[in-house]
């Protein structure tokens, strides 16, 4: 009975959750030849309706990485929840190279299990298999936990499905002041929490590297100011409160410290806050515009934007030596590093023929790719795996967010369904 | 002007105490007429003062009406110069323009005592954070000159809102325009 309550609860948390998504994924461009899996509805043992349609967020997962496609439902002969009651000759028939087929059980204290086999149907083989388990509450997380392993068993990448964004979200409002909602949502656009709403701009919105803390700018006292939250305590904790700029947090790899841009002292630098002492160190010390720190995840050294060339590209400086040197020089602007776990593709913002785009730079070959054909894209946010980079554009005279994979060869949108959504922040992988 | 007839007076009596001073016989009739002629002599003098305070109430009063019509005159060519003042892309430099309606607000700001608050915008071209920094040196450009010029810094406050809070929503350099700007408010 209890088990039945906790049930119903998390369907009306679904149904809620479903009613404010705010965003939808339009996949604008996959791969030439995507690989069919069939994801077989997931049998569910326990009493009343399913708690969640675990199959649907998978199979979306997978679609939406651009390297996968669907196999529709109502093209499926059979439903089989476990390896044993698969033909595979039915799913060769329908051209599906993989079949997902899983259970999902009420385990105690209101949690679920969920169970998964993955197969190679022309083979006959079970490739893989795996079991998650966790709160009712936290199905959905569950399932992009199957998609995790689903994606890295057949591509060799850890997937990053069941990780979070941050976004600001904008509702205009052409006669007065305008909305700024901070926004927390699943990757997949589902399940948005308002984590902090102003009538003044939020800015900056950035993770910790635990992806238990957000950090961002606040203009909620008529000026900008450094905030730290606890996502699980709700704790709110001001960071800065400085004459002029206080800007772009961005934790340590190690989450000791965080970098910012004041311009207490005169012109923008870059500054690093012992997070425990709250001391300032002033890294930059320039007459010119220094701003968009970013961690190397080393933590031995930072890139930023400096317009100290004349115009803005980005610049590496060395913790340990205090060296500043130049990293682009393709172009007339490149702004707003954010590197990839791999320490090696940087996205940043580039200028081509007056046009803004976002683009990857190889810090090993020195090379740079443009990955957007779309004007005014900015923000870029890359996934935990490196695979995808997230940014925002603009659709109309909307902000939107788009996606592409480093490579360039898929992308999606995720436009929201009403009002502007800017500046996401991927989130780490989530403990 | 009025002053010197006053004084003229003042040292016709005081001549005139010293002469009756001279021909007194009598110390009693000397004290007497010493006494009147102090008397005589104070009560000028206050005529004199209030005549003296009256005259500088009025040319204060007139002065102050002069400056007041000056200063409104000034506050209106302010106001007409307008409050927003427009920039070139990714730029801080002051248009000749943007000079003329500053040195309006200058002019204003010379005779009165307000606070101002300078906020800087850009258009939505580059990066956020960037352009955060742009819509500040643009308040900042518009801040030292009218520092230069004679304005107390203390009175002006600067903040960048960068891209946030377009005046036009559309791209376009029509909207963007419109959008690179400093615009000044009063803060008290």
């Amino acid at each position: 009975m209890r088990f039945f309550n906790t049930t119903l609860l998390a369907l009306w948390l679904v149904a809620c959750g479903s009613a404010q998504a705010q965003l939808q994924i339009e996949i604008t461009q996959g791969i030439d030849n995507p690989t069919p899996i069939a994801v077989v509805p997931f049998a569910w043992t326990g009493t009343g309706a399913a708690p969640e349609d675990v199959a649907r967020i998978v199979d979306a997962d997978l679609v939406r990485s651009g390297q996968f496609a669907p196999v529709e439902r109502r093209d499926m002969l059979s439903f089989p929840s476990r390896g044993s009651d698969i033909y595979f000759r039915d799913w060769r028939a329908i051209n599906s190279d993989y079949v997902l087929v899983g259970r999902v059980e009420p385990a105690p204290s209101s949690r679920v299990r969920i169970n998964w086999q993955l197969f190679d149907s022309s083979r006959e083989q079970e490739i893989e298999a795996g079991t998650v388990e966790g709160s009712v509450l936290e199905i959905r997380m569950l399932a992009h936990r199957v998609a995790d392993a689903v994606y890295e068993t057949l591509t060799g990448i850890p997937g990053a499905f069941a990780t979070r964004l941050l976004y600001v979200s904008v509702t205009r409002n052409p006669t007065g002041k305008d909305f700024y909602r901070l926004t927390l949502a699943d990757a997949d656009g589902a399940r948005p929490i308002v984590l902090l709403e102003s009538r003044e701009p939020i800015m900056a919105p950035s993770w910790s590297p635990a992806g238990d803390e957000v950090a961002y700018v606040s203009f909620e006292t008529s000026r900008p100011a450094i905030y730290r939250q606890n996502l699980r305590t709700g704790a709110r904790e001001q960071l800065t409160n400085f004459t002029g700029l206080n800007n772009s947090p961005v934790w340590s790899p190690d989450g000791k410290q965080m970098a910012m841009v004041l311009s207490k002292d005169g012109s923008p630098d870059i500054y690093l806050m012992d997070l425990s002492t709250k001391r300032l160190r002033r890294l930059t010390r320039h007459y010119a515009i220094d701003t968009e720190p970013t961690w190397m995840p080393d933590g031995k050294s930072l890139l930023f934007t400096s317009d100290r060339g004349g115009r803005p590209q980005i610049y590496r400086y060395d913790l340990a030596s205090g060296a500043i040197s130049r990293v682009t020089f393709e172009g007339p602007f490149n702004a707003r590093a954010r590197v990839a776990q791999d320490g090696r593709n940087v996205a940043l913002v580039h200028q081509r023929d007056g046009r803004f785009h976002i683009a990857v730079f190889d810090l090993v070959t020195e090379r740079l790719t443009v990955l957007t054909s779309t004007d005014l894209d900015e923000s870029p946010t890359i996934a935990p795996n490196g695979s995808i980079v997230l940014y925002a554009t603009k659709r109309g005279d909307d902000s939107i967010l788009g996606a592409v994979s480093v490579d360039g060869g898929i992308s999606f949108s995720l436009p929201a369904r009403s009002g502007s959504v800017q500046e996401p922040a991927w989130s780490p992988y989530i403990q | 002007m009025k002053v010197l007839p006053v004084a003229g007076k003042f040292a016709s009596i005081a001549l005139a105490s010293l002469l009756l001073a001279a021909c007194s016989s009598t110390e009693t009739q000397q004290q007497e007429a010493e006494a009147a002629q102090a008397a005589a002599a104070e009560a000028a003098a206050a005529e004199a003062a209030a005549a003296e305070q009256a005259a500088a109430q009025e040319a204060q009063a007139r002065a102050e009406a002069a400056a007041a019509a000056k200063q409104e005159k000034m506050e209106k060519a302010a106001a007409a110069a307008g409050r927003v003042f427009y920039f070139a892309f990714d730029s801080s430099a002051l248009t000749d323009q943007a000079r003329v309606a500053i040195d309006a607000h200058i002019a204003a700001m010379m005779g009165n005592d307000h606070r101002i608050r300078l906020e800087g915008h850009t258009d939505e071209r580059g990066t956020r954070e960037y352009n955060l920094a742009l819509g500040e040196r643009r308040a900042n450009a518009v801040r030292d000159y009218m520092v230069a010029n004679g304005v107390p810094g203390y009175r002006i406050e600067t903040i960048s809102y960068g891209e946030e809070n377009p005046i036009a929503y559309g791209s376009g350099e029509a909207n963007w325009a419109q959008n690179r700007r400093v615009e000044l408010k009063h803060a008290n």
